[in-house]
């Protein structure tokens, strides 16, 4: 283990330049591959359990609630609230009706907004009791929003889509822009990795053919390339989460959050998640190609 | 008992026509001493590296230590190769380790305790005559004594073959002598040696068995053999 390690460092420091280009590439790749992650976290976040299983959402009346069909200071009444689900069940249109209370309305929103200071001025009360209503064709939404909306004890009727398909049109844009420039330079590094390999097993070769011929295993020969690949790699991936974390907490938590607080942001967990996904990353796409090209390279 | 048997051994290499051997056949027992004889271009390196499974034979077996290499996996060639030592003419020494770092070498790469290391290096060197230079760098040694250097590399494993490749080849007369009476030395503790070489005046003088190549072709099998025939 001495002479691998010991290999390893030499290694390391014998391909200094070339160890440097591969972990700066690995660095910005990982970054982006990262950020496309969190994005994709906090499109998720924003859709919530509901986005993408319904189309409308038809809010009841409280007794704060004013608009629509509410009386002022009058909750929706159980006689009013069955004809509401006696209209959504007669519609052809609806596909399915899910009904929630304030309570489960109030329970979703905590986890949602776990991290925002908005959660401690509400409480249940504050919410309204909901129907989440899935269309059989969602072009044909209209025809439901007008004839629910003029019904007893309804709010409002939302189409929540309509309202938010363009910005996350445009986030999802930007991440496959990031997923795609970190592919793209993944890449580069992999064959980055293929040429230090290469260079590595031709300066190594007289070395290399005794330890062959004396009887050295493959994965004695290989193990200090492979040992050097991965500590370039882990190193991109450590300054690539650190990177992240400097994004979490400079760019969200303290620039994004108290800007727009009515909205759910990504948390220090979903960044976790997406470290844990860079640092996989960082391993199979250094061993890919050390494999490969010690495999070509250190033939037995 | 045999530890090197060729049978109807054939070996082209990819992209050439000519057979670099043909149908050699051959038998070599334990603690016998060869020599491989033949001009330049016959076949006796070939011979050598197939004994490593360095390449395979492309018809007929060759079985070294009672396994036919040619069906050895990948994985258990290293096994093999601990067991069979080999010189070659230009020494391939390690530049920037000393003398008892190259010998050290091969058993610290197949993963001995540092106790054996410890002993087996010196004891090495000592036999091969060089127990007051461990600390030298190749560069600050004679050829003669750099061949030692890689006899002792060879060795210190303690195979029970050891393969040497024109071990003669780079040095003058008077020191191939000295490196002779290494080879005789290790041969007599029980080694099995296979020689290739062209140097006439050593096989001559030391009247071992010869087998002769020619052209990829066993020509000659011969007991306490000369380089020519006489």
């Amino acid at each position: 283990m001495r002479h691998t390690l010991k290999e390893t460092a030499s290694g390391l420091r014998r391909n200094a330049s070339m160890n440097v280009a591969i972990l700066v590439t690995m660095w910005v790749s990982l970054t982006l591959f990262g950020l496309g992650t969190l994005v994709a976290q906090q499109v998720d976040l924003i859709k919530g359990r509901w986005y993408d299983k319904i189309e409308l959402t038809a809010y009841l009346c409280t007794a704060d609630t004013t608009g629509g069909t509410c009386t002022p200071g009058q909750a929706t009444t159980d006689a009013e609230r069955h004809a509401i689900e006696a209209e959504l069940a007669s519609n052809p249109l609806v596909a399915a009706t899910y009904y929630q209370s304030q309570d489960e309305v109030f329970e979703e929103f905590k986890v949602t907004y776990a991290d925002s200071p908005i959660l401690s001025t509400l409480k249940a009360t504050d919410m309204q009791d909901l129907y989440r209503i899935k269309l059989k064709n969602p072009e044909e939404y209209q025809d439901v929003v007008s004839s629910l909306s003029v019904m007893p004890g309804v709010q409002s009727v939302q189409d929540l889509k309509a309202l938010l398909d363009p910005m996350f049109e445009w986030l999802n844009w930007g991440r496959w822009m990031a997923v795609g420039a970190s592919g793209l330079l993944l890449l580069a590094a992999a064959l980055q990795i293929g040429n230090a390999i290469r260079v590595a097993a031709f300066t190594r070769r007289r070395e290399i053919g005794i330890m062959r011929l004396v009887g050295a295993s493959r994965t004695y020969i290989m193990l200090p390339s492979l040992l050097e690949s991965l500590t370039v790699a882990l190193s991109g991936a450590v300054l690539a989460c650190a990177t992240l974390a400097a994004i979490q907490r400079f760019a969200i938590i303290e620039k994004a959050k108290p800007a727009l607080q009515g909205f759910a942001w990504i948390g220090w967990h979903n960044v976790a998640i997406s470290m844990v996904g860079v640092v996989a990353v960082a391993i199979v796409l250094s061993m890919i190609p050390t494999l490969v090209a010690t495999r070509r390279f250190l033939k037995v | 008992m045999p530890v090197i048997t060729f049978e109807h051994v054939t070996k082209t290499y990819p992209g050439q026509k000519r057979p670099a051997l043909h149908d050699v056949s051959a038998t070599i027992d334990d603690g016998e001493f060869v020599f491989l004889v033949g001009p330049s271009g016959s076949g006796k390196s070939t011979f050598l590296r197939l004994v490593l499974r360095e390449y395979r034979a492309t018809e007929g077996s060759v079985v070294v230590n009672g396994r036919d290499v040619g069906k050895l996996r990948n994985w258990r060639i290293p096994k093999l190769r601990r067991n069979v030592g080999i010189v070659f003419q230009d020494f391939r020494l390690l530049p920037g380790k000393t003398v008892s770092e190259n010998v050290a070498f091969t058993l610290q790469v197949i993963g001995r305790p540092s106790r054996d290391i410890r002993t087996l290096v010196p004891e090495t060197l000592e036999l091969v005559g060089l127990a007051d230079k461990g600390d030298r760098l190749p560069e600050e040694l004679s050829g003669g004594e750099q061949q030692r250097v890689a006899i002792a590399r060879a060795f210190v494993n303690r195979p029970g073959i050891l393969l040497a490749d024109e071990p003669t080849g780079n040095l003058d007369p008077v020191t191939s002598v000295g490196i002779m009476k290494v080879f005789d030395r290790i041969h007599r503790d029980g080694t099995t040696v296979l020689m290739a070489t062209h140097d006439a005046t050593i096989v001559d003088q030391m009247r071992r068995r010869v087998l002769e190549l020619h052209s990829g072709e066993l020509v000659r099998d011969q007991a306490q053999g000369v380089y020519g025939y006489q």
